[in-house]
């Protein structure tokens, strides 16, 4: 069957089983391996995307039922070659230690910013719960988040 | 990658039976199977700590996991069909999974075939020093205990993955996460009965090992075989269930310890019986006991002590060499009766821990030679910190205590092979980018980094002109392997060496070039300059040009090979390691009282790493660490019935999320090691060691109850509560006085 869906704000169509995942859709037949695939089984977080902005892990959601969806990968948060905000804030807070964990933290949280501009710290912790780190011991993961948070908030330099 | 097969591994679902018959001819005439293999048509050999272990199993099977065939084909889901089509026949046998059962002569045995093992004992490991009836006599307080610690697993997120492909020269190439890479392709070549001088093991990013990725597993071997046969490459994915049940995990280990003080607190003795259930493999694991024994003789001045130690087969996954590798489970047992025997005196913990702390200059009974030693500082930190003097003891009414532990551990590498030693190679071309081919592997850690950053300073250039290769045995030189916390220390020291050579090398050139006697010379930041002449420095990518582009021009390129000054121990005495690190923990817990929920408030935690090279990844390490440690404290477990683990998935398993972490306090201590890297230490696995001792002692504190076992978990801790188990105090000190 075929889907049509924008990643990253590219449009794609393709042909795909009926029973594909959303994460095989991306990592095989797109080749965007930055979301990872931890177990398959809903419970590690590490295949986190975006779906209309909704995050949604995407080794349980069916390919064909994003048809006609906006889907927002790790790979979407590079702004012109760069790092986005919070990927930045990840690498100067060490937030990243494999790296395995990685995008799918980088996409709760960016899920968690865009629907609460200064969260508390606890607040973090709730929307990361559900992504499972094994290096970090999360603090500097949540530093990281509340750093970025707050350079989203601070005001635009009026000369810029 | 052109012809890629998918491997797939039928696994036992007995925990003990014999092989009775194995029928493929179904799997085989499936459209798509490339080869299905069991032990009756490879090549393969026995391997393993005393070769007890075999890839693809041909008379029994001894766990719930056990390989006994594979396939390769066309994708997974043929794959999956295939396996499903093999018939084998099995003939149950008796079990046995308790590992004091497994001790008794009449239990059934599970390695049958090895003359040399007697029972189930797989090995012994015995110890003796001083004279410990001398000193039971002579003590004024001795306490005594079990202490028991849980299967458990590293669960990295990224599982195991392995690709192999032979080229058509018969030249094997393996892409593997394990990052004992020289060890690995000579076990590949010695059990497979290749030529290891045509294996080449590449290292991609690996996703976390905590020690999982440490031991060949047997879907190592299996992948290879059916890349052999199918003459195709293949990969092979772990599920996440097969993490669970198919690769390496920390081995639950059973003490039972007293310790016996004076009527100062001065400790006199330990004396502990242990039993490591290894499962049913030696693996690594086997030797964990290694370092649990250190714990036992040489955590804080011990006069005399004793160990009997038996590690013991059982019908279960089998144990590997887990980050901490033995030193949580034993920390657990001897930093809670350091507690408790300060208790039975009337003294304060944490003095007596100071009064029995390790010095610098101190050889511990194994003949651990103590150099740079900041754990009285360490205590002293994190006393400070949580309010110790004022707190502790004070907070039972609200369900509040404190716990403290502290803990040794190798931090200069560990000789637990003929060499202990890391090659490192350094060159610098003429953009002046200066690379590092190092023998080390980087699995996360920062390993990376904390190199650049020593090879920049050593040589004098910015850290992103320093490129870190490390990935491939074609190019690196030869490593043992990470593990034991030992990187930073003997990878950093490799990579030192040959920078200083590389410095000498520039400056050699400098002073032919810039005319100026070489200690007028320094290379800052990328560029030579003479002292007192502004007008003569010269960047080093220029300078690189002067020396290459000529007639009869050279490169700069150095190597070095860095072996530390340990000693493989005989008969457990010896200096295992060039440097030791210490630290402590206090862990603050409220327990609730109706259900015996434990909820950690917060941790404070010094760690004497020598010198923090990175201190943001030194940070990071022990942060980690330390989330790893309250995980085993509090929620990870591998629940097993009959053999079976119930539940071989994330959710259930019960690793920590970022609701369950608070924020941990790290203090770094800088001791300046005499022989570390700019006095560097390593600490990879110091984090895990003390949180499950300081939050069962917290515990304590808090309801007056002594908890036995982690993880504990609120039925637990209720099962104490209710059953009011206390510390078992076999004699009191200051009863008597
Ligand atoms: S791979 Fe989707 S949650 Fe783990
Ligand atoms: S950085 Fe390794 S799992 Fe999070």
């Amino acid at each position: 069957m075929r889907v049509e869906l924008s990643v990253n704000g590219d449009p794609y169509r393709r042909e795909i089983e009926p029973d594909a995942t959303l994460l095989s859709l991306l990592r095989e037949t797109l080749g965007l391996t930055g979301t990872k695939w931890g177990c398959e089984t809903g419970d590690c977080g590490a295949c986190t995307v975006l779906v209309d902005g909704e995050p949604v892990v995407s080794c349980l959601q069916l390919a064909r039922q994003v048809d006609g969806t906006d889907v927002t990968t790790v790979e979407g948060l590079e702004v012109e070659g760069e790092l986005g905000d919070l990927q930045a804030a990840f690498v100067r807070n060490g937030a990243a230690q494999c790296g395995f964990c990685t995008p799918g933290m980088l996409m709760s949280a960016e899920a968690l910013l865009r629907r609460n501009e200064a969260p508390a710290e606890a607040e973090i912790r709730e929307a990361l719960s559900g992504n499972l780190c094994r290096c970090t011991g999360y603090s500097k993961i949540v530093d990281a988040v509340l750093e970025a948070a707050e350079s989203r908030q601070a005001p635009v330099d009026a000369s810029a | 990658m052109s012809g890629l097969l998918v491997g797939a591994i039928l696994r036992s679902p007995h925990p003990h039976a014999r092989i009775v018959s194995i029928d493929i001819s179904e799997a085989e005439a499936l459209p798509g199977v490339h080869a299905v293999i069991h032990a009756g048509n490879v090549e393969q050999r026995p391997y393993g700590y005393n070769h007890d272990n075999v890839p693809l199993k041909g008379e029994k099977v001894r766990f719930i996991g056990d390989e006994v065939a594979a396939v390769a084909a066309v994708d997974e889901e043929t794959a999956r069909r295939a396996l499903e089509l093999i018939t084998v026949q099995y003939e149950p046998l008796p079990t046995v999974f308790d590992p004091f059962e497994s001790l008794d002569p009449s239990s059934p045995q599970i390695h049958d075939e090895l003359e040399n093992v007697e029972g189930n004992v797989a090995m012994r490991w015995d110890w003796d020093h001083g004279d410990v009836a001398a000193a039971e006599a002579e003590a004024a307080a001795i306490v005594e205990g079990m202490y028991s610690a849980p299967q458990a697993a590293p669960v990295p997120i990224e599982t195991h993955i392995v690709i192999a492909s032979f080229d058509p020269a018969e030249h094997l190439t393996v892409w593997s996460p394990i990052h004992m890479v020289f060890m690995y392709r000579k076990e590949l070549a010695d059990c497979l009965g290749l030529d290891w001088e045509h294996i080449t093991v590449i290292q991609p990013p690996v996703g976390g090992s905590f020690g999982g990725k440490i031991d060949i597993d047997p879907h190592d071997f299996i992948t290879v075989m059916l890349a052999r046969k199918t003459r195709r490459p293949v990969k092979l994915v772990m599920s996440r269930e097969e993490e669970f049940i198919g690769t390496r995990t920390r081995q639950p280990i059973h003490f039972k310890l007293r310790t016996g003080a004076d009527a100062d607190g001065n400790l006199l003795f330990r004396d502990a019986e242990i039993v490591s259930d290894n499962g049913a493999y030696n693996g690594w694991g086997s030797h964990a006991m290694l370092v649990a024994m250190q714990t036992i003789t040489s955590m804080y001045r011990v006069p005399a002590s004793r160990v009997r130690c038996a590690v013991v087969y059982t019908n279960k996954n089998y144990g590997g060499s887990v980050r901490g590798f033995g030193n949580p489970q034993a920390t657990f047992a001897v930093e809670q009766q350091m507690e408790e025997i300060a208790d039975a005196l009337g003294l304060d913990p944490m003095d007596v821990r100071l009064r029995n702390a390790n010095q610098p200059g101190d050889v511990t009974p194994q003949g651990m030679q103590i150099t740079s030693c900041g754990l009285e500082e360490c205590l002293e930190i994190v006393r400070e910190q949580s309010g110790w003097d004022k707190r502790r003891g004070t907070m039972r009414e609200r369900h509040r205590g404190l716990g403290a532990a502290a803990f040794v551990h190798v931090g200069g590498g560990a000789r637990i092979y003929r060499s202990d030693g890391c090659g490192a190679m350094v060159k610098v071309d003429d953009s002046a980018q200066v690379t590092l081919i190092t023998g080390a592997s980087e699995l996360g850690q920062g390993s990376e980094t904390v190199l650049a950053m020593i090879v920049a300073e050593e040589i004098g250039v910015p850290l992103d002109a320093v490129h870190v290769i490390n990935s491939n045995t074609d190019v690196k030189p030869w490593d043992v392997g990470v593990h034991a916390s030992r990187t930073t220390f003997v990878a950093g020291n490799a990579a030192k060496l040959a920078a200083t050579k590389v410095r000498e090398q520039l400056l050699e050139t400098a002073v032919e070039v810039l005319g100026a006697p070489v200690d007028e010379l320094r290379i800052v930041d990328g560029v030579v300059e003479v002292s007192g002449d502004e007008e003569k420095r010269m960047p080093l990518g220029k300078l690189m040009r002067r020396r290459l582009l000529r007639e009869q021009g050279s490169i700069v390129m150095a190597t070095a090979f860095y072996d530390p000054p340990t000693q493989m121990q005989k008969d457990y005495y010896g200096n295992v390691s060039a440097a030791y690190g210490f630290g402590a923990h206090v862990a603050e817990v409220e327990v609730d009282p109706g259900t015996g929920m434990v909820r950690l408030l917060n941790l404070w935690t010094a760690h004497d790493v020598g010198r923090a090279i990175n201190p943001m990844s030194a940070e990071g390490q022990i942060e980690g660490g330390a989330a790893m440690g309250i995980g085993l404290a509090l929620s990870e477990e591998l629940v097993i019935f009959d053999g079976q683990i119930a539940a071989p998935n994330l959710h259930d398993y019960g690793l920590p999320t970022a609701v369950d972490v608070p924020r941990i306090v790290v203090n770094l201590v800088e001791t300046i090691d005499p022989r570390g890297p700019f006095g560097a230490k390593g600490l990879g696995e110091a984090g895990i060691i003390p949180p499950a001792a300081a939050i069962a002692n917290a515990v304590a504190d808090a309801t007056g109850i002594r908890p036995r076992a982690y993880p504990m978990r609120p039925w637990k801790v209720k099962e104490w509560l209710d059953a009011g188990e206390r510390s078992h105090v076999a004699r009191q000190g200051a009863a008597d006085a």
